[in-house]
């Protein structure tokens, strides 16, 4: 346990979350056991509606299981209150949407502060952190710009940016390329390689085979269960040697 | 845990850099607002304007009039049919009775009045030298009447305002002769322009000394008479004086009523009471009216916010630190809602004021107090339950709101 909370690693045990959509209950995650440790890089395939989604907000602490354990940084989460879960999320985890998610009334740097503001960071230190992710997001230009001024690919940026900027440990994404063309896409996917290169755990959930086959470790869900879990010594481009 | 003034910054933002959202709520509330502070200012407007209509009778003067009528509910008699008349000697007995402080004799009618070629009918009033301070007339020319106490009047009259411009015009009024009917007076005095008293309106009047009056209409009764007593408390004990002391003049009959101001008031009570109502529901329906469309602004408000609610949980934000979000940002915009709808309601009440001078409009306190309080508690509790509701959702739900639209 004193290992974990070092390493921040993640583990999971006999999670299962259900739906009920009218008289009818989705098993959306059954029976999920997971290891991480720091550092990984992880990527989730499986068919639409196999509980991709569900295993990320799970684990990023935005939604409970039903059932089972789910230890982050040496605790186990689903005891704890709301509003514990919540200094965990805002210490420990960044999440990219697909959609986005930024606010539309705030300025392009104005999101990427916002978990600092919520964190309660004096403004001095805001804007000292907040320099160097800037520039490196390559957002200089457009940093006092509204969301609907921006692109697709700058959007997703923003969002990496406040999803980095508490420098949290583990690193989700929910489909982050799937609104973005390809040229983009590529350059979303360098940026998060980029961040999992220099130690954050990235879990990156896709329907992009060539994207999915970068990543070293590689699950595959359907009816939300984990059917492989294979990792690969060599990363990138090789093939999975089945 | 966020810092007071990143608290405040950004509370201020989402109000200013959502302008429409902003002004829609801002014009809800305010409307809400203004419709009950201007409704009820101009009801109690009304209503002040007639109790200053009974006040102007002044609290220390009765009235008597020929004829016994029980005033217990409707109106006491407005014209006298006595069985006896008042007499001048009657009214004039009633001084020594102690604590009389002053008499006025009253007889009314209407008569011809001409000068040079010009004729028109106007009020005729008779009666005496106090009736001027019982009634506080002031006199923009001359003065009241100049006949000495005990010597047969003189022939003089004063004119109110109105029909002093009606006959003369420019020209000067004092001293010149007015014929009423086949009687010749010289006017003395013209009245202030005192708008219209209880009763009558002096201001198109001619007021004759009490004796020529009768002399004109051949009448020995008097109409009214006003006693004005020296001690307002004992209102009831005087009343019984002067009854009995008509008892005694006519005969141990008692033919004659007085009307207090009490009674008077008392008679005119339902009225009152009627008009008190419907300045209190015009407030309660306009309260209403009010808190349905601050609610529906602030519903639609809340809906939109949903998944900015479920945002800010996923980036840190602990359930209680969003609800003061929006509490502070639904206070700030429902303040700043009601005091504007108010002041607006009052610049409004000032013109009126302005425009009508005689009419008192001005919004009871309880109004505007329960105003403000409806419609900030209506904004305040329509955005706080539901972001309550929202702040309870796991974050992912709230999120999905926006995701469902
Ligand atoms: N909030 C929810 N309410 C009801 N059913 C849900 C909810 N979230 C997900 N589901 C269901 O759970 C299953 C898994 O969904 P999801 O994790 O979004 O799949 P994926 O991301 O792999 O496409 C689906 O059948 C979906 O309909
Ligand atoms: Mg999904």
């Amino acid at each position: 346990m004193t290992e974990a909370m070092k390493t921040g690693a993640i583990k999971v045990r006999g999670v299962h979350r259900r739906f009920q959509l009218g008289d009818q209950t989705v098993h959306a995650l059954n029976d999920i056991n997971l290891d991480i440790t720091q550092g990984e890089y992880i990527s989730v395939m499986g068919p639409s509606g196999s509980g991709k989604s569900t295993l990320l907000n799970m684990l990023g602490l935005l939604d409970v299981p039903d059932e089972g354990e789910y230890w982050l940084a040496g605790e186990d989460t689903v005891p704890m209150s709301e509003e514990a879960r919540a200094g965990y999320r805002r210490d420990h985890i960044g999440f990219v949407f697909q959609s986005y998610h930024l606010v539309p009334r705030l300025s392009a740097r104005e999101n990427m502060e916002l978990p600092m503001v919520l964190a309660g960071i004096p403004p001095a230190e805001r804007r000292k952190r907040l320099a160097p992710v800037i520039q490196r997001l390559g957002l200089t230009e457009r940093a006092d710009h509204k969301p609907e001024q921006l692109s697709g690919g700058q959007r997703q940026r923003v969002a990496i940016g406040r999803a980095i900027i508490m420098q949290a440990p583990l690193l989700l994404a929910d489909e982050p390329t799937g609104n973005l063309d390809t040229h983009s896409g590529a350059d979303v996917v360098e940026l998060l390689e980029e961040l999992n290169a220099q130690g954050v755990t990235l879990m990156v959930v896709t329907h992009d085979m060539a994207l999915g086959q970068r990543a070293k470790r590689r699950l595959r869900m359907v009816d939300g269960a984990i059917v492989s879990d294979d990792t690969f010594a060599i990363s990138s481009s090789e093939e999975p040697a089945l | 845990m966020i810092r007071l003034q990143d608290h405040f910054t950004f509370t201020l933002r989402s109000l200013t850099r959502t302008r429409f959202r902003t002004t829609m709520q801002l014009v809800a509330m305010a409307i809400g607002v203004l419709a009950v502070v201007l409704l009820t200012g101009i009801g109690e407007g009304g209503r002040r304007f007639v109790m200053a209509e009974f006040a102007s009778l002044g609290n220390d003067v009765l009235v008597m009039l020929p004829g016994r009528k029980e005033t217990t509910g409707g109106l006491p008699p407005l014209t006298g049919e006595g069985t006896r008349d008042i007499t001048l000697e009657d009214a004039q007995s009633l001084m020594r009775i102690s604590d009389v402080e002053r008499i006025a004799p009253i007889v009314v009618g209407t008569s011809r009045l001409s000068i040079s070629g010009l004729s028109r009918d106007s009020l005729v009033l008779g009666t005496t030298q106090d009736f001027f301070s019982i009634r506080d007339l002031a006199f923009s020319q001359g003065q009241a009447f100049t006949t000495r106490e005990g010597s047969r009047s003189r022939s003089e009259c004063i004119l109110g305002a109105t029909l002093r411009d009606e006959l003369f015009g420019p020209k000067r009024a004092l001293g010149q002769w007015i014929n009423v009917a086949d009687y010749r007076c010289r006017v003395t005095g013209v009245l202030t322009d005192s708008g219209t008293g209880f009763g009558f309106d002096m201001s198109n009047a001619l007021i004759l000394p009490v004796d020529n009056a009768m002399q004109i209409f051949n009448t020995e009764g008097l109409f009214r008479v006003m006693i004005q007593i020296e001690n307002i408390d004992a209102v009831p004990a005087m009343t019984t004086a002067v009854e009995q002391q008509m008892k005694l003049r006519h005969d141990g009959q008692l033919d004659i009523t007085i009307v207090t101001p009490d009674s008077l008031l008392s008679a005119f009570n339902n009225v009152l009471l009627i008009m008190t109502f419907a300045v209190a529901g015009i407030a309660a329906i306009s309260l209403l009216v009010a808190g349905v469309l601050i609610m529906n602004m602030t519903l639609i408000g809340v809906a939109q916010r949903r998944a900015e609610i479920g945002l800010l949980k996923a980036l840190g934000a602990s359930s209680k630190e969003v609800r003061l979000l929006f509490i502070t940002e639904a206070t700030l915009l429902a303040t700043s809602g009601a005091v504007l709808g108010m002041l607006i309601a009052e610049f409004i009440l000032w013109g009126l004021r302005f425009k009508f001078p005689e009419v008192p409009f001005a919004t009871p306190l309880w109004a505007s107090v329960s105003a403000i309080g409806v419609s900030a508690i209506a904004g305040i509790l329509f955005s706080w339950i539901p972001a309550q509701k929202a702040a309870k959702l796991p974050p992912v739900l709230a999120l999905q709101a926006q995701a469902g639209k």
